[in-house]
């Protein structure tokens, strides 16, 4: 440094060079390497996403080549409103939802929505919503399996979130995707009443087909999670859906 | 080209950033559960180190000095950035599993303060060298950690088994502590203890000491 005597690092204009011209040096670098990598991140990001809707259908095996296992399943849209398969639906159209109805946080949807639905035999054993809403930080995206009844939820799982790590990760643990299998959806009325609840559920207690574990230090995770569910369960999500696929009528 | 080996090599045993220094314990904690992580976790923090030492070294007679630790946060946290996409774009599933932790290099003390004692002070071809060094001596501990880990806490190496489990009809019934935060602590310190116990120059001096003095002395 001596023999830079006559250079003063400490300058204003020194410093105002060094911090604008490192901003952007490291700016440029940063987003160039993101652009020219995300296509392959995309692509990663699609196939977790098929991963997790052949994982909550139970399909998943270890080492398996998705791109086969996928095959298994029956892509179909949905028309949402009305609950009925349709073939040419424009994808990019999109409803306000009212407030009051809000439950998930997300103030509009897709008109229509594809649905994956597994087939064994030819037979229809369970159909894969894609489900999404506001947690504690993020939207959190994920997929909902549920039995041929309508009613009996098969797994829930989420391909993509930002919730606090290590207390709002909680329902990616294996203990906690296990227990939401065999939950019902609806109780005696149209309207779903599955719900997170504080605390573990109970044996015995009354209602506990309806109920969730609670994650302990992400209540508010867990209240995204009641809404998203409750809201694409409901009326004015999959409701008309689950009701003509319980009585055999989407077809 | 002696001195350059010697920076290579102190920090493996004799100035290990994680058993003499104590630092970056956070991350060996978090992410040593399994072998996996742990290797990926060891290249993203050795090159982030060599890579952040060489670029401030570079630039160590520019560097104003009120605003060098944000200039090294910003050289660091852009190679960290760089190394997350590389790793989302090349190692998804893993990178999934050290989630944050990735991220948080940015705030490991290793690279700040190698940053700050060393490339700030010497050459770049040395600040590389001192930073894959550290990072080595990082690595160096956080696969032995995760090693025993996953060794005794899942029977497996890599995911492959080698201890056959009792839940898979085997002998080895797997000790759920070591896969939990706290055995990390437990391991280290158990390093820490063998590393002094072959270096004695490490055992350091106790602060304070308690003399027996006699009742009659105090007279």
């Amino acid at each position: 440094m001596s023999d830079k005597k006559e250079f003063d690092r400490d300058s204003i204009s020194n410093t105002l060079i060094v911090a604008v011209g490192l901003s952007l040096v490291c700016s440029i670098i940063v987003s160039s390497a993101s652009i020219v990598l995300k296509p392959i991140q995309k692509q990663n990001e699609e196939l977790f996403r098929q991963q997790i809707i052949l994982d909550v259908a139970g399909l998943m095996e270890p080492g398996g080549d998705i791109d086969t296992l996928f095959a298994s399943i029956d892509t179909r849209t949905v028309e949402l409103a009305s609950g009925t398969y349709t073939d040419d639906a424009d994808m990019e159209a999109s409803v306000e939802i009212p407030g009051q109805l809000d439950l998930a946080g997300i103030s509009q949807r897709a008109e229509n929505v594809d649905v994956y639905l597994v087939m064994d035999n030819g037979r229809v054993v369970q159909v894969i919503l894609p489900v999404y809403g506001k947690g504690l930080w993020s939207t959190m995206l994920g997929y909902l399996a549920v039995a041929p009844d309508g009613n009996t939820i098969k797994g829930l799982r989420f391909y993509a979130h930002g919730e606090t790590p290590g207390l709002g990760d909680q329902m990616d643990k294996e203990s906690w995707r296990a227990q939401v299998a065999g939950k019902k959806i609806y109780g005696e009325g149209d309207e779903p009443v599955i719900r997170v609840i504080k605390g573990l559920v109970q044996e015995g207690t009354a209602g506990n087909e309806h109920m969730f574990d609670g994650m302990a230090g992400a209540t508010l995770t867990g209240n995204g999670i009641t809404g998203l569910v409750q809201y694409w369960t409901g009326s004015h999500g999959f409701g008309p859906y689950l009701t003509n696929f319980r009585e055999g009528k989407t077809e | 080209m002696s001195e350059a080996r010697k920076v290579l090599i102190d920090p493996l045993v004799d100035n290990n950033p994680v058993t003499l220094q104590m630092l970056g314990i956070c991350s060996a904690l978090a992410v040593t559960t399994s072998l996996l992580p742990a290797l990926l976790m060891c290249v993203a923090l050795t090159s982030v180190a060599a890579l952040a030492g060489a670029a401030i070294s570079a630039l160590r007679h520019r560097i104003p000095n009120n605003i060098r630790i944000i200039v090294h946060m910003t050289i660091i946290a852009s190679l960290v950035i760089l190394v997350d996409q590389l790793l989302k774009a090349y190692a998804f599933e893993t990178s999934k599993q050290l989630s944050v932790f990735v991220g948080l290099i940015i705030t490991n003390c290793i690279v700040l303060g190698r940053a700050e004692a060393f490339a700030m002070k010497n050459g770049v071809v040395m600040s590389f060298i001192d930073g894959l060094g550290n990072g080595l001596g990082y690595s160096i501990i956080l696969i032995a950690v995760a090693v025993l880990r996953e060794l005794f806490g899942a029977g497996t190496l890599l995911g492959y088994p080698v201890f056959e489990l009792t839940s898979d009809g085997g002998w080895y019934v797997a000790n759920g502590l070591m896969l939990l935060p706290p055995s990390a602590f437990f391991i280290i310190g158990l390093l820490i203890w063998g590393i002094r116990v072959w270096r004695k120059q490490q055992v350091e001096k106790p602060d304070y000491q308690i003399h027996e003095v006699h009742r009659t002395e105090v007279y």
